[in-house]
C-alpha cells in the first residue's frame, strides 16, 4: 500500500503556489523548527533514522553530525542531479511541490547553522527550474527566505543552478566542482565535503527526498516517521518504476515493502500479461534480480544489499520475458563509457572496453572467452577510483553477465539474440 | 564576430556577481551566447566572453568541452534529442531516431541541409515513466509512437 507522507498533496495543481502550499499546512513545520534548537533538530533527525535517498544511503543526521565546529562558512547544497538512468522522482517533486523542497532545506539549513544553500538542477530540467525559482521568488517575497525569517533571527539566502549535461555532476565532489565554476570532475575524499567542500568550506550535499523528508521528520517526530518502514530501513521511500507493467510512474511506499507487490498492486501488473523476467531495482548501477529474487525482495536498504544488489536512488526497471539481456546490457555499458569524466584510468578505460565487449557480442566479433573477460574487467573496476563511478559501471556487469550467460554464449555462437531472434539481431 | 546583445551582456554582469565566485558564471554565460546565436556557441564567443568577464579564455574552454548541453556546431532550428537510455530503448526510441534520421538523410548530429533539425541520441531524461520520450529544444514530448513522433516533427513550424 502507498503511504503518501511527501507525496500527499502532489494531485493539487495549487499545491506548487504558496497560497495552495500554506492551505495545506505549509510552512508550519518550519515555524516549528525555530522554536526547536539546532542541535536537537540535528538529534531528531539521527534518531530517525533517515538515509540519503540519492543513491548511497548514508545516515543523514550522522552527516550532518561530521560538519567541523571551527567557525566557518557553511554551505548546503540540494542535489537535485538525477542522473542516474530512469530516476525521475526528483523531477516531479520539484514540478508539484517546489515549497516542500524549500521548507525541508531552509529546516536543514537551520539545523546545520548555513547562511547559504544552492540547488543543483541538471539542465535539462527547463520547467522544473522555472517552477524551483518562481518557488524562491513568492519565499523571498513573503519573508521565508533572506534576513530573520518568520522573526527568527535566523538569516537564509537560497539560489539555484543550473548543470550543463554530465552526469558526473551527480557525484557530489563533480557537483561542487561544477558549482565553482570548473569541469564537473570528482575530487578525491577525504577529505569530504562535510568538511571541505564547496570553496573548501564545510558542505552538506543532499539529495531533493532526503531535505524534503526532514520536513515530515520536524512534523511528526522521529518516533512517528520511524513507524513506516524496517527497523533498520525507516521511513517511506518514493520509487520510480518504468519498463513493461501496465502503470509506470513514481510511488511513495514505506521501505521494505515488498517489490513484486509494487509491481502488482500499485503498478497494475505485467504489461500485456507477459511474464517477468528481470529488474532492475535500484537504478542502473544497481546489478540486476532474476524472476525469482524480485518474488522474495523487499524494498529495503538490507535485503537488496543481501542480494548483492541494491537500493539505490529507488528507480526499478522492470523487463518482461521478451527482453534481450545482451541488448540492456549493451545500452548500459554505453551510458557508463559516455559519462567517465576519464581522470581515473580503470574508469577511463574499463567502461570503453565493457562498451566494445557488449557491442562485439551484438556484432558478431565476439568470442565465448570474452564473457569471462567482461566480468574481468569489471572486476578490475572496482573500488580503485576517485569517486563510485567505476563501480557503478562494473557491477551491471557482474548482475547480468552471471546470470544470464546463456544468453550471451547463444548470441556469440549462433549470431542472433536467444530471446528476440533473428530479426533483432 | 559574435557579441552579446546589451541584455546580455547585462544578464552576464549580473551572474558575475551573483555566486562567491565569479567562474560560477561561466556556465550561465555559456547558456545566454547560445540563446542568442541559435543555439550554439562559437569560437570567436569564447573570446568575447573573456573580455567581457574579465576570465582567461582557457578557463571558459575548459567549461565549455566539459557539458554535452552546449552546441559546438551549428544546429537546426529545432534540436531533437531521443532519450535512448533503457527504459526508453525498450519502448523503441532507437528506432524512432534511426527513421529521422533516415527519412532526413543526415548523421546524428549533423544539422539537415533545410537548417530545420538536428537528431542526437542523448541519455536518461528522468520521464522513463512516459517513455518512449524526447526532448525538442526546452521541451519534452511523452508516450510517442513512430507515428506520432513522426508527425510532431511535420507539425513544427
Ligand atoms: C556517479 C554518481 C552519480 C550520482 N548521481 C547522483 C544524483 O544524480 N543525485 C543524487 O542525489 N545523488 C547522486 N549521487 C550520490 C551523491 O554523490 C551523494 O551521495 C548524494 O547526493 C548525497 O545525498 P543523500 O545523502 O541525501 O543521498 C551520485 C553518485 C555517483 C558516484
Ligand atoms: S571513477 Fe570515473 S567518473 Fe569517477 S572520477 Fe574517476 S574517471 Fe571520473
Ligand atoms: S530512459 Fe528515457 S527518459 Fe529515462
Amino acid at each position: 500500500m502507498e503511504v503518501k507522507l511527501l507525496t500527499e498533496h502532489y494531485s493539487d495543481d495549487n499545491y506548487r503556489t504558496l497560497e495552495g502550499y500554506k492551505a495545506k499546512g505549509g510552512y508550519e513545520d518550519l515555524a516549528k523548527a525555530f522554536k526547536m534548537k539546532p542541535e536537537d533538530i540535528i538529534s531528531e533527525v539521527k534518531a530517525s533514522g533517515l538515509r540519503g535517498r540519492g543513491g548511497a544511503g548514508f545516515p543523514t543526521g550522522v552527516k550532518w553530525g561530521f560538519l567541523p565546529n571551527n567557525g566557518e562558512t557553511r554551505y548546503l547544497l540540494c542535489n537535485a542531479d538525477e542522473g542516474e538512468p530512469c530516476t525521475f522522482k526528483d523531477r516531479m517533486m520539484m514540478e508539484r511541490a517546489p515549497h516542500q523542497l524549500i521548507e525541508g532545506m531552509i529546516i536543514s539549513a537551520f539545523a546545520v547553522n548555513s547562511p547559504k544553500s544552492y540547488i543543483y538542477i541538471r539542465g535539462e530540467y527547463v520547467y522544473a527550474t522555472r517552477v524551483i525559482e518562481k518557488a524562491l521568488k513568492e519565499a523571498y517575497d513573503a519573508g521565508l527566505l533572506g534576513k530573520n525569517i518568520m522573526g527568527s533571527g535566523f538569516d537564509h539566502d537560497m539560489d539555484v543552478y543550473v548543470g550543463a549535461g554530465a552526469y558526473i555532476c551527480g557525484e557530489e565532489t563533480g557537483m561542487i566542482s561544477s558549482l565553482e565554476g570548473k569541469k564537473g570532475q570528482p575530487k578525491l575524499k577525504p577529505p569530504f565535503p562535510a568538511v571541505q567542500g564547496y570553496l573548501k568550506k564545510p558542505t552538506i550535499v543532499n539529495n531533493v527526498e532526503t531535505l524534503a523528508a526532514v520536513k515530515y521528520i520536524i512534523r511528526d517526530g522521529a518516533e512517528a516517521y520511524k513507524k513506516h518502514g524496517t527497523e533498520k530501513s525507516t521511513g517511506t521511500k518514493l520509487f520510480s518504476v518504468a519498463g513493461d507493467v501496465n502503470k509506470p510512474g513514481n510511488y511513495e511506499v514505506p521501505l521494505g515493502y515488498p517489490m513484486i507487490d509494487l509491481i502488482n498492486n500499485e503498478c497494475g501488473g505485467m504489461k500485456n500479461g507477459k511474464k517477468l523476467k528481470a529488474a532492475i531495482p535500484g537504478g542502473t548501477s544497481a546489478p540486476i534480480l532474476n524472476a525469482e529474487e524480485v518474488e522474495r525482495a523487499t524494498l529495503d536498504y538490507e535485503c537488496l544489499a543481501e542480494m548483492g544488489s541494491m537500493l539505490g536512488s529507488g528507480s526499478i526497471v522492470i523487463m518482461d520475458e521478451t527482453r534481450c539481456m545482451v541488448d540492456m546490457l549493451k545500452v548500459i555499458a554505453h551510458f557508463y563509457h559516455h559519462e567517465s569524466c576519464g581522470q581515473c584510468t580503470p574508469c577511463r578505460e574499463g567502461t570503453g572496453w565493457l562498451h566494445k565487449l557488449v557491442s562485439g557480442v551484438v556484432n558478431g566479433t565476439a568470442q565465448v572467452s570474452d564473457i569471462d573477460l567482461l566480468c574481468e574487467v569489471a572486476n578490475k573496476m572496482k573500488g580503485r577510483t576517485i569517486c563510485a563511478l567505476s563501480d557503478a559501471a562494473a557491477l551491471p556487469v557482474l548482475g547480468i553477465v552471471p546470470k544470464f550467460r546463456d544468453e550471451f554464449q547463444f548470441f556469440i555462437e549462433q549470431g542472433y539474440s536467444k530471446v528476440q531472434g533473428r530479426a533483432n539481431a | 564576430m559574435f557579441e552579446l546583445s546589451t541584455e546580455g551582456k547585462e544578464f552576464v554582469k549580473k551572474e558575475l556577481a551573483r555566486y562567491e565566485t565569479i567562474e560560477s558564471a561561466i556556465i550561465p554565460a555559456l547558456y545566454r551566447v547560445q540563446k542568442e546565436n541559435e543555439g550554439w556557441v562559437s569560437e570567436d564567443a569564447i573570446g568575447h566572453l573573456s573580455e567581457l568577464m574579465n576570465i582567461p579564455e582557457a578557463r571558459i574552454n575548459e567549461v565549455f568541452h566539459f557539458y554535452t548541453m552546449f552546441n559546438k556546431k551549428p544546429v537546426g532550428k529545432y534540436h531533437v534529442q531521443v532519450c535512448c537510455n533503457v527504459a526508453c530503448a525498450m519502448a523503441g526510441t532507437r528506432e524512432i531516431a534511426d527513421a529521422f534520421m533516415k527519412e532526413h538523410d543526415v548523421k546524428e548530429g549533423e544539422m539537415t541541409s533545410d537548417g530545420r533539425f538536428t537528431f542526437t541520441r542523448v541519455e536518461c531524461l528522468g520521464s522513463c515513466d512516459t517513455a518512449p520520450m524526447m526532448q525538442i529544444n526546452d521541451d519534452y514530448h511523452e508516450n510517442l509512437t513512430p507515428e506520432s513522433a513522426q508527425q510532431l516533427l511535420k507539425d513544427l513550424k
